[in-house]
């Protein structure tokens, strides 16, 4: 795991990528940092990261999309399915690598209150609040880099990669504003649903290239739906604001930067990570039975 | 070594590899042959853990690779059919890469490296980046990166495939040194090459063994005797008819007179005759008909006319278009050697010379000269499936 994040490493640095993602985000962070704190003379520097949260929707697909999709192109991905090393430590490796470069902008940027202080003779910094904007900043990239990594290993393509995973953050995005929006009648909820379900059962379907696997999704979340809107159709009121009030990442980020530290959000991106994580590896065994 | 029992593998419906079984001993070179389509890649694959077979059992090193796949792919070193670099490294950045995944100890790494790009002559190159290498450079790249780590088993899809001659037998000197202290399994389509350095050849078509043995023995069982062909002057009906009733000679066939008076003469030596014997035999019976010998030529099958009769009866076979006594379930190495004969010796020279001439493609040439026209489409649509799916 330790050579192939080393290696990631390096590409990273050897091509732009890296340095053109972290001039980006330090010239963003340097923007809102003057913005905010001197512009506006506000003490509150960890609005500075909920502003910065639009970045992830061009961070995360130039950070991910070569990672997997390039390896299957070079063909390079036949020689780490043969090296003895298995594919969750490959995948590990290239998900740390991310990471890492990902984090040295945002680690920077704590230096940035630090200087500050000098402008700051009564104490108004929360450093509290900053540093925990900070660490949820970083979950949450965390959780959105998972899932770009994921988009990636769905194609050979990183073009593709990168539309696939710009198109995911751009939902994440807007997710929380769409779902007030969203009709609460139980009638709208089950036609709401019913699309949901088609679309998720499709995902299955172009993941696995197996009809079978996508019809018993379709039935298994299905059905229930459609009882219960015939049962028991008030259960379903208010479902689909809910439904994708889960898939709301950025929310749940921004309840940090109003200087709040919600455990559960942290868990939150945790498991998203770990479970695209696992999804990628999946995807990459899959490729083997093909 | 290897063991490879009744290993299938299908792409939807199209069947790559058909209970396929073979073992693989130690410290020797095995060539695997076959036209393209035949499984081959297919099967290397599922030897180094790339590719999962649909059923059907590897053992390499006597652990599983479906099972125990970290330790059975230590021992293995894999060059595909295009090798796998990253071309923004530099080659000794990437080798580096390579020796650290397969735990090659901190202590000997750079010394393992340089150790390899000595063998494969990369010492030059080591700080270029992979990208600016020329295709013989990358290849050798490949190359060391597959016996980097000192695997027992080292297994190279088509080696020397895009290589100018020079590189080929740079890289076929390269595979020799090898066998010295590695079990070497390589796949090829080019039959001298195999010839050369191979000590077993196994001869794979339409995902099936059709045969398995070392290149002499192979070429022994399935030529039998060899063809005479003779230049002579004189009469062509009282030279057969002296030839005819010799015992030493199995069938004769004689071309009509030219018009400077020459003609020749295509016989067979019956089986068990020594050469010196029959040759006496019938220099005197030609001497005595009062024909003036010019010339002889002896043809003797090569283990390219074996591969092609193999692969021939294999797609008349899949084509449905077989002849003779010739079974559709022969085991290997018990292929009817007479059958084949039948059908060898009268072509056997036609197929010599024909396979010389496109040499640099050598797979296109059962499709030219021996296959029906409706077994040739079906190859090559087979090799496009396989090409698309792998």
């Amino acid at each position: 795991m330790l050579a192939m994040y080393k290696k990631e490493l390096r590409g990273y640095l050897h091509s732009v990528t890296g340095f053109v993602y972290a001039a980006f985000m330090l010239l963003v962070l340097g923007i809102f940092t003057s913005v905010i704190s001197f512009s506006s003379a506000s003490s509150h520097y960890e609005y500075v990261y909920y502003n910065c949260a639009f970045v992830f929707l061009i961070a995360v697909p130039i950070l991910t999309m070569r990672s997997v999709a390039e390896e299957r192109r070079q063909r390079t991905d036949q020689l780490l399915y043969s090296l003895p090393v298995s594919t969750a430590q490959i995948v590990l490796g290239k998900y740390f690598a991310m990471l890492t470069v990902f984090a040295v902008p945002a680690v920077i940027s704590c230096l940035y209150p630090l200087i500050l202080h000098a402008f700051d003779p009564s104490g108004l910094l929360s450093y509290g609040a900053i540093y925990t904007a900070v660490l949820a900043f970083l979950f949450l990239g965390a959780a959105l880099l998972a899932i770009g990594m994921f988009m990636s290993s769905l194609t050979e393509n990183q073009i593709v990669a990168a539309i696939l995973s710009f198109a995911v953050m751009l939902v994440c995005y807007l997710m929380d504003q769409l779902k007030d929006n969203l009709p609460s009648t139980s009638g709208a909820t089950m036609i709401g649903l019913a699309v949901l379900i088609i679309l998720f059962s499709l995902l299955v379907l172009l993941i696995t290239r197996n009809r079978t696997a996508a019809w018993i999704v379709f039935v298994v979340f299905e059905v229930p739906v459609v009882v219960i809107s015939f049962v028991k159709p008030e259960l379903l009121e208010g479902m689909l604001p809910k439904v994708f009030g889960t898939l709301s990442v950025f929310e749940r980020f921004y309840v940090f930067a109003n200087g709040l530290f919600d455990i559960k959000a942290l868990v939150y991106f945790a498991s998203i990570a770990f479970l695209f994580v696992f999804c990628t590896v999946q995807s990459m065994e899959k490729r083997r039975w093909s | 070594m290897i063991e490879v029992k009744h290993l299938v593998k299908r792409y939807g419906n199209h069947l790559a590899v058909d209970d396929l079984s073979f073992t693989v001993e130690q410290g020797q070179i095995y060539g695997f042959l076959g036209p393209n389509g035949a499984g081959k890649s297919t099967t290397m694959n599922i030897l180094t853990g790339c590719l999962a077979a649909t059923s059907g059992e590897v053992r390499i090193n006597g652990y599983d690779i479906f099972k125990q796949p970290l330790q059975a792919k230590a021992a293995i070193g894999y060059l595909p059919e295009q090798p796998p670099l990253y071309p923004d490294m530099t080659v000794r950045e990437y080798l580096d890469f390579v020796a650290q995944m397969k735990r090659v100890a901190k202590k000997t790494r750079a010394d393992a490296v340089r150790g390899v790009m000595e063998k494969t002559g990369l010492t030059d190159v080591q700080d270029r980046l992979i990208k600016n290498l020329s295709k013989g450079y990358k290849q050798r790249v490949g190359l060391a990166q597959a016996i980097l780590g000192d695997p027992k088993v080292i297994i190279l899809d088509e080696p020397t495939v895009g290589l100018d001659p020079a590189q080929i037998i740079e890289i076929r000197n390269v595979i020799r040194g090898l066998a010295e202290e590695h079990t070497v399994i390589f796949s090829s389509h080019i039959l001298s090459e195999v010839n050369e350095i191979c000590s077993r050849v196994l001869i794979i078509a339409g995902g099936k063994l059709v045969a398995e043995n070392t290149p002499e023995e192979l070429e022994a069982q399935f030529i039998g005797t060899p063809a005479l062909h003779v230049t002579l002057q004189g009469d062509p009906e009282a030279a057969d008819a002296a030839v005819q009733p010799l015992e030493q000679v199995d069938s004769c066939e004689h071309t009509d007179a030219q018009e400077d008076g020459t003609f020749m003469l295509h016989l067979t030596y019956a089986p068990g005759t020594s050469v010196k014997s029959a040759r006496l035999a019938l220099s005197r019976a030609l001497s005595d008909a009062g024909c003036l010998i010019l010339g002889i030529e002896e043809s003797k099958a090569s283990l390219e006319d074996v591969f092609m009769e193999l692969i021939s009866q294999d797609t008349d076979l899949t084509a449905g278009a077989q002849e003779g006594e010739a079974d559709p379930n022969t085991e290997p190495l018990e292929v009817d050697a007479q059958a084949l004969l039948d059908g060898t010796v009268g072509s056997a020279y036609d197929a010599h010379e024909a396979f010389d001439a496109p040499a640099a493609q050598p797979q296109d040439a059962p499709d030219e000269t021996q296959t029906p026209p409706e077994a040739a489409q079906s190859t090559q649509e087979e090799a496009h499936e396989d090409a698309g799916n792998v």
